[in-house]
């Protein structure tokens, strides 16, 4: 006795509020209007709470005179002239300045420490783990606090510098370097450069398709090399050396004139550097796992060692891995940054939402302004990271 | 299953509705002397590291001149100086906190400038320190006086404004200025005494604070120049009339107190007197304590249980106190100062 259901009919008619696909439409769009709805009255509610209590508010601050001055300064500050707009863009080049350097130093320690965690000497791989896990568990800003200590004891006093010939003096105010002025006809010996960085790409081009084709091997470090810096060399000494230097000179307090590498910069960059190198040897680490070991296995069987393996068939493959992982390491780094307001480096955050902030009390501005720069930077970063990884990518045939 | 995943989105999108009014609803104004009755506690922000002005002592309470002031206005509305939450501020987020109602009075050592009292919608209400910015030095560098800085770090704290008097001067000089900023007056100390930089800079009372603090406080000169001035005192929020004037005639009682001599000792006897501006003061003749919004006895309760100025001065900063600073342009307007209260009648 079987129930002869109708096949091929159509489904049973419903109102359409119990309809399963209006029903997760309408929650949707309720949900939208409740959101965009909670955004407009808190938007709101803080506009009144400013009026009402006179507060200044609106972008005017920003061209009016800072009044005060920036230890580190990369484009031209004056106290008396110069305004918070300014202040802004000095704040902003030293975090970029302190995040691109720090970003370069911690992935190559990573790519080392990762690389060494998996050595086959015992030694170097404990030394590696230890060095991992230490680092990983203390509070980042300990550590830098740790360190602009430790580079402060470190150093000697300004009466006691230490002298280095050919004008450069290190004491616990900071490393000072002789700067070099530009003089006329030095931009042939920049166009020199980039003509030498050029070259070497292309004779690296070249090389690689000629090994492509015949395995004849090309020495690219040393052509490289030669050119990127000798063909700049050869044009400075045609030029008759356009270049002088400023050198620094002991003053009553300071060293004064030539180029000043500030002790807190020195301590930002070694503590985020060191910090984030330990998350990156686990990224790396991770990485170079996921290969399968017959990659490894089928390259020893070719005669290939240990290390071109690794540089030429493991690191590769690993990349796919590594990637996605290392731009979130990228993104912490730039944002851990902001931790140089406790060591006095003067990076976005203590000049701007610090100083700024302080001396005009248009907190939501400024720190909205903040806000929007750290998100642009972390999302510009991630973009170039995963163009990058686009390209290696696993492309199935 | 359905269903019930149906009536908890429509639960969740009623309580996101309730939410929204709410935060609408919160933009009323509070009077501020009601809010504070209602609490049963003031709450009042203040420095937290400054000796002499707002400092929490090892059992954990607060002394300085500043947090006599709130401990004056918790007397006046409590009859009792203990009900006073103190939440310790930075110079960075002391007009934010003000500002957005988390403390009801701002006494943290902050100087009266016109952009604060306008532009930041604060109201200061009077000065109950007279000061001026000062530098540090180190005894061996053999420096006499600020206008041979030249050249010298200075370490300051950011935010304030010793950080753009500290400019203005150097620039006024033609001296180069090489200044190091932190965050707070701690870590700025700490790399003075660590020999990042030559010198310190602060108000001068913070400079004989601090100075307590070093290694070795007598290797350290206060130099002689003042480069500006600093009239430090309490700050309210705009908008509520009776609060400033309660906190502003608060220190102006206590001055009066100093005037007329009646302190926490002999408070009890001047109740008695039958001078006709004692009698004003203490309430027995008149409704001055009424028409403030509080008791009759408000001034009286102030000096019984804090002090008159020159008793919360000598105790907090000057003789009384390892600071030990001279009372200079603190003094009472007939004694050689210009602390001047205008009178209760």
């Amino acid at each position: 006795m079987s129930i002869d259901l109708p096949t091929g009919s159509p489904p049973a008619r419903v109102a359409f509020y119990n309809d399963p696909k209006v029903r997760s439409i309408a929650y949707q769009v309720a949900l939208c209007a409740v959101i965009g709805f909670l955004v407009y009255a808190a938007a709101r509610n803080a506009i009144a709470n400013l009026e009402r209590a006179h507060i200044a508010s609106g972008f005017g601050f920003w061209n009016t005179t800072a009044g005060f001055d920036i230890s580190q300064a990369l484009i031209q500050f004056d106290s008396q002239t110069s305004s918070y707009g300014r202040a802004f863009w000095v704040g902003l080049l030293n975090t970029l300045l302190v995040a691109s350097i720090g970003i370069v130093i911690a992935t190559i320690l990573g790519f080392i420490i990762g690389i060494a965690r998996l050595s086959k000497n015992w030694l170097v791989a404990k030394v590696a783990a230890g060095y991992v896990e230490t680092i990983r568990n203390i509070p980042l800003l300990l550590q830098l606090l740790f360190w602009y200590n430790a580079v402060l004891k470190a150093l000697p006093e300004f009466r006691e510098s230490f002298v280095i010939p050919g004008g450069i003096y290190l004491n616990n105010r900071g490393l000072f370097i002789p700067q070099p002025i530009f003089k006329d006809g030095f931009g042939w010996v920049l166009i020199a450069l980039a003509a030498g960085v050029i070259g070497a790409i292309a004779f690296y081009v070249w090389a690689r398709k000629r090994q492509e084709q015949t395995g004849q091997q090309a020495p690219v470090f040393s052509v490289g090399l030669a050119l990127v810096i000798g063909l700049p060399l050869v044009v400075l000494a045609l030029a008759g050396f356009p270049l002088a230097f400023e050198f620094p000179a002991a003053g009553r307090f300071n060293i004064n004139g030539g180029i000043e590498i500030l002790p807190e910069f020195a301590a930002l960059l070694f503590g985020l550097s060191i910090y984030t190198a330990a998350f990156i040897a686990e990224v790396v680490r991770a990485g170079i796992l996921a290969v399968s070991r017959g990659q490894t296995e089928a390259a020893y069987s070719l005669g290939l060692r240990a290390r071109p393996t690794l540089r030429l068939i493991v690191v590769p493959q690993a990349m796919r891995v590594i990637i996605p992982p290392l731009t979130s390491q990228y993104l912490n780094l730039t944002k851990n940054s902001t931790l140089a307001v406790a060591i006095g480096y003067p990076d976005l955050v203590q000049v701007f939402t610090g100083t700024v902030l302080n001396q005009t009390g248009q907190a939501v501005e400024v720190v909205a302004i903040t806000m929007a720069v750290y998100l642009t930077i972390s999302l510009a970063t991630s973009l170039l990271m995963n163009i990058y990884n686009s390209r290696i990518a696993l492309v199935e045939r | 299953m359905k269903r019930f995943a149906s009536m908890l989105a429509l639960a969740l999108v009623v309580c996101m509705l309730a939410l929204a009014l709410v935060v609408c609803a919160q933009s009323a104004s509070a009077q501020t002397l009601k809010a504070v009755t209602d609490r049963g506690m003031l709450n009042c922000g203040a420095n937290g590291t400054l000796a002499g002005f707002g400092l929490p002592d090892a059992q954990g309470k607060w002394t300085g001149l500043d947090v006599d002031i709130c401990r004056a206005v918790a007397a006046a509305i409590f009859n009792d100086a203990n009900k006073v939450k103190f939440v310790p501020l930075s110079a960075k987020d002391r007009f934010t906190a003000l500002q957005s109602g988390e403390v009801d009075v701002l006494v943290r050592n902050t100087t009266w400038t016109s952009s604060r009292d306008t532009s930041l919608g604060l109201n200061f209400t009077g000065v109950d320190y007279y000061d001026g910015q000062g530098f540090m030095v180190r005894k061996a560098l053999k420096v006499n006086s600020a206008l041979e800085l030249g050249d010298a770090s200075v370490c300051v704290q950011q935010g304030t404004t010793t950080e753009l008097n500290l400019a203005d001067f150097f620039h006024a000089h033609n001296m180069k200025l090489k200044s190091v900023t932190f965050a707070t007056a701690n870590e700025a100390v700490k790399a003075y005494d660590a020999g990042r930089c030559d010198a310190y800079t602060t108000d001068a009372s913070g400079l004989y604070a601090e100075r307590l603090r070093l290694a070795n406080a007598n290797d350290h000169i206060v130099l002689p120049e003042i480069i500006s001035k600093e009239p430090l005192g309490p700050a309210v929020r705009h908008g509520d009339d009776q609060w400033f004037d309660i906190v502003k005639w608060v220190l102006f009682a206590m001055i009066n107190a100093e005037e007329l001599g009646i302190t926490q000792a002999n408070v009890g006897e001047m109740t008695k007197s039958t001078n006709p501006e004692i009698k004003r003061f203490v309430g027995t003749e008149g409704n001055y304590g009424e028409q403030l919004g509080l008791s009759k006895d408000w001034a009286v309760r102030i000096v019984k249980l804090v002090g008159n100025y020159g008793e919360s001065f000598e105790r907090n900063v000057g003789q009384g106190s390892p600071l030990k600073i001279d009372r200079g342009l603190n003094k009472l307007w007939n004694k050689g100062g210009i602390q001047y209260a205008p009178p209760v009648r």
